[in-house]
């Protein structure tokens, strides 16, 4: 499905990520974890095409992405459910929703924010509310309701479970593997790691902008570098 | 009495059209935070091309007024093209876009002094014909209502579009968040295009009416109108559609009542001036600003 190789991504003269090269393959669910600015969000975003890439290719489906503009990565189908949320909080969540299918035939959209509204209810109670309105939980919700209104080839989920109470990262993991035994090819960054190794078939560790370990996620999740760095603590958040 | 009820009918129709250029101008503003100071001399072009078609071409005032607010919105895009789009990824475009939309104003209006002249021009007199209505003692021309018609059905086209359309619905979505907005697949510089597009249609259309409404038409009209467009947005709340029309309807009903009690004109602007100051001491997000909304 993606294939990223020796991808360079700079802020100026700083180089966030330096030579990354992963893959995310089809029906998969691939994390990519590490602490705080070991260039996870930069990578996701210069997937989406929100950065320029320095140097390196970005292959979808064996195609060349890498100066496509974001627009038309969407109907590619890489759709990222952005950190923070950022819905739009002055428009109505049916408004959010109906802007996710932006780019798709406007017909089919009505059709498909009955059947998320369906599947999350709380957004068709909430219909008519600013999105502003909703609890961080109901947010997200909504940010991965809204990407998945894009029919996304590749879903890119950037910190889901960032900020939420025990209980709604719990529910935000159980919609992950739900999407992922549907068969929704995703790439995951999170800082619960322990969470994110649980639902995944394949992780990348990063740090300072490189890919210091990878493998099944199962292998890592017993991997004593990863205990001790990033399952230390028992709610995987530090 | 009928002094004063005659006053205030002019001040709505005045209003109005301070309102549709106020419209434009606070679009732009609400989308990319930055304000356009060329706005004004699209305003004069709008009028002085419809002007034209109508003396120089021979087009009915029917025919000229859709061609001129096309060719403003024209001149929206070439704007957006050449004093904003080059510099929208840099960290402080907002001020260097102020700068810039300052030169395209100097470019427009000196286009206008080139092409048109320094002198007051007007439509002929036949451009449109003009009844004359006295209702209850209260003078109305059918140009008035005409005016105030046209004022209103761009408002509220606007309006409309803004809040049905998808088109509308992605501008409003780039105002918010124009990084949530690209990762939405909507392409950013095309919606500001026709944003500016937009902006400009309006702000033609206000300078064609104003032109009708005085009766006079200069290079320099625009200037008039550019403290008083501000004024105008601020009055309503920076960035908020229905903010500028009632901003621009209370702007126009002060000045038109400022004569009507002073006896004269000299205090005109003053009055006008003295609220802007008191409504940025007591309310500075204007009547219904929406700063506070966005920063929540």
């Amino acid at each position: 499905m993606l294939e990223v190789v020796d991808l360079t991504v700079a802020y100026g003269p700083v180089e966030a990520v330096r030579d990354l090269s992963f893959k995310v393959r089809k029906g998969s669910v691939v994390t990519l974890i590490g602490p705080n600015g070991a260039g996870k969000t930069t990578t996701l975003n210069a997937l989406s095409g929100l950065l320029p890439v320095r140097d390196g290719k970005i292959l979808l489906r064996g195609r060349d992405i890498t100066r496509m503009g974001s627009h038309r990565r969407v109907s590619e189908g890489i759709v990222q459910v952005p950190e923070g949320r950022q819905v739009l909080a002055g428009m109505t969540v049916h408004e959010n929703l109906e802007l996710g299918g932006y780019r798709r035939p406007q017909a089919e959209v009505g059709a498909d924010i009955a059947r998320m509204e369906e599947r999350f209810p709380i957004l068709g109670e909430r219909r008519h509310a600013l999105a502003g309105t909703l609890s961080g939980g109901e947010q997200q919700m909504l940010a991965i309701a809204r990407g998945l209104m894009a029919l996304p080839r590749l879903l890119l989920l950037d910190e889901p479970s960032l900020g939420l109470a025990p209980k709604l990262v719990q529910e935000i993991f159980r919609i992950v593997r739900e999407l992922r035994d549907n068969g929704q090819t995703i790439l995951l960054v999170e800082q619960n790691a322990r969470q994110a190794l649980a639902v995944s078939n394949y992780a990348y560790v990063m740090e300072s902008g490189k890919v210091v370990l990878e493998g099944p996620a199962e292998d890592l999740r017993s991997d004593p570098a990863v205990i001790r760095t990033y399952l230390g603590q028992p709610t995987g958040r530090s | 009495m009928e002094l004063l009820a005659q006053q205030l009918i002019n001040g709505l129709f005045i209003g109005s059209v301070y309102g549709l250029f106020a419209v434009g101008y606070t679009l732009v503003f609400g989308v990319l935070d930055i304000l356009n100071l060329a706005h004004p001399a699209i305003f004069t072009l709008g009028g002085l091309v419809a002007l034209w078609l109508v003396e120089g071409a021979h087009f009915s005032i029917w025919a000229a007024f859709p061609s001129a607010v096309l060719f403003a919105g024209l001149l929206g895009l070439i704007l957006d093209r050449i004093a904003f789009f080059p510099i929208r990824r840099r960290a402080d475009s907002n001020f260097s876009g102020l700068i810039s939309s300052i030169a395209m104003a100097i470019l427009f209006e000196s286009a206008a002094f080139a092409l048109f002249g320094a002198r007051t021009v007007r439509f002929p007199a036949n451009t449109v014909t003009n009844r004359v209505w006295q209702v209850a003692g209260v003078t109305i021309t059918s140009l008035q209502v005409e005016i105030v018609l046209t004022a209103i059905l761009f408002m509220v086209g606007l309006t409309q579009l803004l809040k049905r359309t998808r088109v509308g619905k992605a501008i409003r979505a780039v105002a918010e968040n124009d990084r949530a907005a690209r990762l939405l697949g909507i392409h950013v510089d095309r919606i500001i295009a026709f944003t500016f597009f937009l902006s400009s249609a309006m702000g033609g259309a206000a300078g064609i009416l104003f032109g009708l409404y005085f009766d006079a038409l200069s290079p320099d009209m625009g200037r008039s109108i550019e403290i008083k467009g501000l004024a105008v947005i601020i009055l309503g709340g920076m960035g908020s559609i229905p903010g500028a029309i009632l901003g621009g309807l209370a702007f126009g009903l002060t000045e038109v009542l400022t004569v009507a009690i002073t006896g004269t004109s000299n205090l005109r602007d003053a009055v006008a001036f003295t609220m802007l100051f008191a409504i940025l001491i007591f309310r500075p997000s204007g009547f219904l600003g929406r700063r506070s909304m966005r920063e929540a």
